[in-house]
């Protein structure tokens, strides 16, 4: 069985101007709702604060469960039904991190059975994340963001470019950057946002257009996978950020089969022109690109359909990733490398004399 | 390729079987694949140790003692009290009096360190400062002591496989698997119990003291009495010194009063602690001895004899769990310090049992569903790829048994991810013989050159999901370590599965069963 021919030509570079106004359109649009709503909507684990999960044996409303926290000051706590509708689960959430947390969670359950009755009520889960675990947590999730693209940069541009010491060179131009920010004081996240435009600078400057193109892609896709996030009023949790990591490995993982194979083709039909040469090679890995993420997506489907309320989220983020993912492979990491024009040779990846070095 | 397999099957059968040979433990591995708290139902906590108090309660000691060793070297002084966190404030009656206090403290107090900055002849204060390593000492000392007070408090509340361990500087992580009343364990954990006696003062005036002029030395303690929402607070003046502590406790024990069957704590003293217990009740007849748990005052007794025997009993409106819960916590002993719960997150049994039936279901349906799809998509091959599938799952949870790891949530998520990205090493090596083929070359080779050209692209691709794993793991706490693991154990073993079995299978039916044609 085969749903791509052999012989399939699509001129996805030729396209390639539809595909970045889409992009560019995209992060936009995220942008500007994480601007509007001040930042991504963190979860518990990165805000601090209390969440719930309390299942009723009997129909129950929102107003009900808030009328019966009303009695320890708890009534403006957010209350939304969780998982398949009508099975009685809510998720309670109070999102106040200067009040006393020690007892907290014993009281709302202590309310809760007084106004429903012990036997009508049960807690399925807690959740109570002090202020200061919730900032060390979220220091914690920044840094393994920024290190596991720290290491990716080093990898792809030190296996694709042959070029390890530029590599060393730029993991040092970086390390030595976000020692000077955090030096200054600045916060986390601007050291991450100083960090992208820094390793987009060096792949520019130092003209390793491979990881220039690896890395542009694997931003578009974690920038539009956190917009999807904000757009359908998501939290963003623990498990969401390790499937945001999760999606980098994945994107760079198609990404990295497309341009071996623009590599090899380079090297076979050196006259011809490098955009060809790029379409050429998207062609033929699209058929791969397409049934692996195919295969992910199904099981990633069948997570997010079958899995339950607790890993709803992280099924979502897979989700978004995988597809984003797999376009960004195809219309956004090759063509960057046309960047320069056609003529990627000129002390880039091409030349001979680059091959050696290195292996 | 068949001892892996062999191996992997013996660590997974203990994880799998539920009755298992006797002869199995001796020689063969037990572990078995471990249930995170996500799966098993349980709490995690993080508790914070503000061992700063412990410095305080220290110095507050520590100024008793100073004030008999005082006593002892005939100096006699205007004030002697904690003034700061970490100083005690002394000042003397006379000058000359000074060089005498410095040589006292030095020879004694080994952590205090002298500053007499503004001392002269009219301010006669010198500060006694705890040096910064004698607190550093003691705030370690204080976490340490937390986790064994712990320890011995959970053992005896009774939970299977506890985990308790420091974290950190000031931290403690607690984590109870598969309890049944988080509200009790938090009781029992968090609770300082602290236990002291102390006389009330009956010298000065209650009513003047609560107007604000509180005698030196004293302190107003309230007991709580009442039902919950009509609680009233009876005020006490007590004397701020303690007579006696819990420290001298050799038992707390439930017992049942007869009259009204009510339940009370009765507690025992070891040797020196009856023997201060008589003497100050000797001491002290027809006077009101109040007995303070954690800075509550529970109850102030007239001592209408001197006691002798080192008895005591806690009583009040207790339930038979409170009784059994207070006798533990001070049969463990104080906490050092209290204790402030920072983290936690609780799990009950059935949402755990839910998400492992929930991932389960998701992992076979996206499973047949992918299995169907490589059958009908390359045949014969995508049979064989459905093959290295299995093999992975089972390598992947053999790993997690032989390295004692964690299977949680997330964990689950993992290995149903890795079902979904491990069929790309195949499907980037099946299209590659594909290709090979419409080249026109013989199965043998476009089988050698399609395994030969995927595999470098292979290794490429999953080391860049490899390093996210690896620094997830290195970053993630808990149910998200868990996903690491699975992914990155997951990725490795499809590597072995997807190009060396598959391969295997291969050669095998081309050099050996000279197959002609490659269905795929």
């Amino acid at each position: 069985m085969e749903f791509i021919k052999p012989d399939i030509n699509i001129d996805f570079i030729g396209r390639r101007r539809i595909a970045l106004s889409v992009s560019v359109g995209l992060i936009l649009l995220t942008l500007v709702l994480l601007l509007v709503r001040g930042g991504p909507n963190y979860g518990v684990d990165f805000s601090g604060g209390i969440l719930i999960q309390v299942r009723f044996n009997q129909p129950t409303t929102p107003d009900a469960i808030r009328e019966a926290l009303r009695s320890i000051a708890l009534e403006d706590s957010a209350i939304q039904e969780f998982g398949e509708k009508g099975k009685g689960e809510y998720l309670i959430r109070v999102s106040q991190t200067d009040i006393e947390l020690t007892d907290l969670s014993q009281q709302v359950e202590k309310s809760l059975d007084k106004a429903f009755g012990g036997n009508n009520v049960e807690v399925r889960r807690v959740e109570m994340v002090g202020p200061k675990i919730g900032e060390d947590l979220r220091e914690k999730a920044l840094f393994a963001i920024f290190y596991a693209l720290l290491f990716m940069v080093i990898y792809i541009s030190g296996r694709f470019e042959y070029k390890w010491t530029m590599s060393i060179i730029m993991a040092a131009c970086l390390a030595l950057g976000v020692y000077v920010i955090s030096a200054i004081g600045m916060s986390i996240i601007w050291l991450i946002a100083v960090a992208a435009l820094i390793t987009i600078g060096l792949c520019w400057f130092l003209r390793l257009e491979y990881a220039l193109g690896a890395i542009i892609a694997l931003f578009h896709d974690v920038v539009i996978t956190i917009g999807a996030f904000a757009l359908t009023n998501r939290e963003v949790t623990l498990p969401v950020v390790a499937a945001l990591l999760t999606i980098v490995g994945y994107s760079l993982n198609d990404t990295i089969v497309v341009f071996d194979r623009i590599r090899e083709n380079y090297r076979r039909y050196r006259r011809r022109d490098f955009a060809e040469v790029i379409n050429q090679s998207i062609n033929q890995t699209l058929s791969r690109t397409l049934l692996t993420s195919a295969t992910t997506l199904i099981v990633v489907v069948a997570l997010f359909v079958l899995g339950g309320g607790v890993i709803h989220d992280f099924a979502f983020a897979l989700l978004v990733g995988i597809v984003v993912g797999t376009y960004s492979s195809i219309f956004i990491a090759s063509p960057v490398l046309l960047i320069w024009g056609d003529q990627p040779g000129k002390g880039g990846f091409g030349s001979v004399k680059g091959h050696g070095k290195g292996r | 390729m068949l001892l892996v397999i062999v191996i992997a099957l013996i660590y997974l059968t203990p994880s799998i079987s539920k009755t298992i040979p006797a002869w199995w433990p001796s020689i063969l591995p037990e572990e078995k694949i471990h249930l995170g708290l996500d799966l098993r139902g349980g709490m995690h906590l993080v508790l914070e140790v503000q061992a700063q108090k412990a410095v305080e309660s220290h110095l507050e000691r520590t100024v008793e003692d100073i004030k008999q060793a005082l006593r002892k070297a005939k100096i006699r002084y205007q004030e002697l009290k904690r003034t700061g966190p970490d100083r005690i404030g002394l000042t003397l009656l006379r000058t000359e009096d000074r060089k005498q206090t410095e040589e006292v403290v030095e020879k004694n107090f080994s952590g205090l360190a002298v500053e007499s900055g503004a001392f002269g002849p009219r301010d006669l204060t010198v500060e006694l400062v705890l040096s910064e390593q004698a607190q550093q000492h003691i705030k370690k000392m204080a976490v340490d002591q937390a986790v064994e007070t712990i320890t011995n408090r959970i053992d005896q509340f009774g939970v299977a496989e506890p985990d308790i361990r420091p974290q950190g500087r000031d931290r403690i992580l607690v984590q109870l698997p598969g309890i049944k009343d988080p509200k009790r364990a938090i009781d029992i954990i968090g609770k300082t119990a602290l236990l002291e006696f102390k006389l009330v003062d009956e010298e000065n005036s209650l009513e003047e003291a609560l107007r604000g002029n509180i005698p030196p030395g004293d302190q107003i303690l309230y007991q709580i009495t009442g039902e919950p929402g009509s609680q009233r607070k009876i005020p006490f003046l007590l004397k701020r010194r303690a007579v006696l502590t819990g420290e001298y406790l050799t038992d707390a024990r439930v017992q049942i009063e007869t009259q009204y069957n009510e339940p009370y704590v009765s507690l025992s003293f070891d040797s020196r602690g009856a023997r201060l217990f008589e003497q100050i009740t000797g001491a002290n007849i027809k006077k009101r001895l109040a007995i303070v748990l954690d800075g509550v005052v529970n109850s102030a007794p007239v001592i209408q004899d001197r006691i002798a025997g080192g008895r005591a009993q806690i009583t009040g409106r207790f339930s038979m769990e409170d009784a059994r819960d207070l006798a533990i916590v001070l049969r463990a002993g104080a906490l050092p310090a209290p204790v402030k719960i920072i983290e936690e997150r609780t799990v009950g049994p059935s949402l755990g049992r839910d998400s492992i039936e929930r991932g389960l279901k998701s992992m076979i349906v996206g499973g047949l569903i992918v299995i169907l799809f490589m059958l009908l998509y390359y045949k014969f091959a995508g049979l064989l790829a459905d093959v290295a599938l299995f093999l992975n799952i089972i390598l992947i949870a053999a790993a997690l048994a032989m390295f004692g790891a964690t299977l949680t949530l997330p964990g689950i998520a993992g290995i149903i991810l890795i079902i979904g990205m491990a069929i790309d090493a195949n499907v980037l090596i099946f299209e590659r013989i594909r290709e090979e083929l419409r080249l026109g070359k013989t199965p043998r080779a476009a089988i050698d050159g399609g395994y030969g050209k995927a595999l470098v692209t292979i290794l490429d691709a999953n080391i860049t999901t490899l390093i996210a794993a690896l620094v997830l793991f290195q970053f993630g706490t808990g149910p998200v370590k868990g996903f690491a693991v699975t992914l990155s154990i997951g990725i490795i073993a499809s590597l072995f599965t997807a190009i060396f079995v598959t391969r295997l299978i291969f050669d095998y039916l081309i050099i050996e069963r000279g197959m002609k044609r490659i269905s795929i």
